[in-house]
């Protein structure tokens, strides 16, 4: 394989990068807003909603959607799947660039994010779940950064410290997941300490099994849903092999999680038959409830399964964003919605322009860091000075 | 903890009861899914 034929040159003044600029720069006001005035001058966070949007969205939702870097690795490395060998570089990358971005917003949210090294340098605090989920993702974004980095060595050159981490695949593959197995699911065991805030339709003894299940079916969905969207705006920088085995990506990727999601929706049953919650159902957050696990669980399940059977990717496309967005109105449910649904609405949270504006912001680094990267190293392609190393 | 349920016992008995029952269907739907999930392809085969 070599590099692609005809790359399109793009041009420093098109759209996106307009756009992009300008919700850069609004991004970099409310920076000086944060750091100057304190958390009060951009979120509406209090004493009732300590953790809002930015941990909601930009943190559980961001680690879930970078899962599609352990899942294919453990695909690819692990289990020996080599046909899915050309989607593990843009899966790495999009789990190096979405575990980035979760440390990006967590130094805004954190209140005074100099002091995020203390648990491990100053007062450790090791029975914590938080210090866990802290040490997993510290360690988890060196892994991915260990991960990403033969595609830039490959991009500068440098063939001696590449071949070092090439042999080293391997074992920060199963690091990798082991680590993300971890903080996966204690993302969801933070929760188990508010039973009485958050509404009993999503507590659940099982939170952290949730996390983990649904974590790899968001992996799984993203991983089809980023492919979508870079074969539009990327082809050009893919080589032959990319293109070929792109269909059997989605479709073997979409059998996988149609199985994912079915175990899912089982043990979510668990979860409210555990506690006797059927009850609860025929309310107004039974039936938002109700909305999340069929519109956004079992459709895509379906989808999937209709387009696996099929051999139709598109129809499996579509389930993969369903499930994306399911992902991120389930965690925004746990952290937002559902939680402390029984004060009054005068006390309820809702965030601030600012706090959204500074998660698109975010989100917008990513993207340019992601075009930046795959319009120069060989993400879609293979190098034609290395190719011996895949 | 329901009204009807007079006790921890009562009520884990009767959780406990479905659950065990919804595993047991789980299990005998999950190998039916997987079957139809990959029937095609063995057909094709």
């Amino acid at each position: 394989m070599s590099e692609p034929a005809n790359p399109v040159e793009r041009p420093i003044f098109c759209p996106f990068n307009i756009i992009a600029g300008i919700i850069i720069l609004v991004g970099l006001g409310i920076t000086y807003l944060r750091f100057t005035g304190g958390l009060g001058a951009v979120t509406n966070l209090d004493d009732n909603n300590a953790w809002g949007f930015w941990i909601g969205f930009d943190l559980l939702c961001g680690v879930a959607l970078a899962a599609g870097g352990y899942t294919t690795a453990a695909a690819v490395e692990v289990f020996g799947m080599k046909k899915f060998h050309a989607a593990l570089r843009p899966a790495l990358l999009t789990g190096f660039l979405g575990y980035s971005m979760v440390v990006i917003a967590l130094l805004y949210d954190v209140g005074r994010p100099w002091r995020l090294p203390y648990p491990f340098v100053w007062s450790p605090g090791p029975t914590s779940v938080l210090f866990e989920v802290g040490a997993c993702v510290m360690l988890y974004l060196m892994v991915l950064f260990l991960e990403f980095s033969p595609m830039a060595l490959e991009w500068l050159g440098e063939r001696k410290l590449r071949r070092v981490l090439v042999r080293l695949t391997l074992l920060l593959t199963i690091f990798g997941i082991t680590l993300s197995t971890m903080h996966q699911s204690s993302l969801g065991a933070l929760f188990l300490i508010v039973p009485s805030k958050l509404h009993p339709l999503w507590y659940s003894s099982y939170l952290p099994v949730f996390f983990f299940v649904s974590s790899v079916a968001a992996g799984l969905s993203m991983v089809i849903f980023e492919s979508t969207l870079a074969h539009r705006a990327f082809s050009d920088k893919m080589d032959e092999e990319h293109k070929r085995a792109a269909d059997a990506v989605v479709l073997g990727f979409g059998k996988a999680a149609a199985f994912v999601l079915a175990v899912y929706f089982a043990i979510k049953t668990f979860g409210v038959a555990l506690d006797d919650n059927w009850g609860l159902l025929a309310t107004n957050y039974g039936l938002w409830f109700l909305l999340e696990m069929i519109g956004f669980v079992l459709l895509p399940c379906f989808l999937f399964v209709v387009g696996v059977r099929d051999l139709n990717p598109t129809v499996i496309r579509w389930a993969a964003f369903l499930t994306v967005l399911g992902i991120v109105l389930n965690r925004l449910n746990i952290c937002l919605i559902a939680f402390n649904w029984q004060l009054s609405p005068a006390d309820r949270y809702f965030p601030h322009w600012m706090e959204i504006g500074l998660s698109v912001f975010v989100v917008t680094l990513g993207v340019t860091a992601y075009r930046f990267i795959v319009t120069r190293m060989p993400v879609f392609y293979e190098h034609p000075d290395f190719s011996e190393g895949h | 903890m329901s009204e009807g349920f007079h006790s921890l016992q009562e009520f884990m008995t009767h959780t406990k009861g479905i659950l065990y029952l919804l595993s047991l269907g789980y299990l005998v739907a999950f190998v039916l899914f997987w079957k139809y999930l990959h029937d095609r392809e063995n057909d094709d085969d």
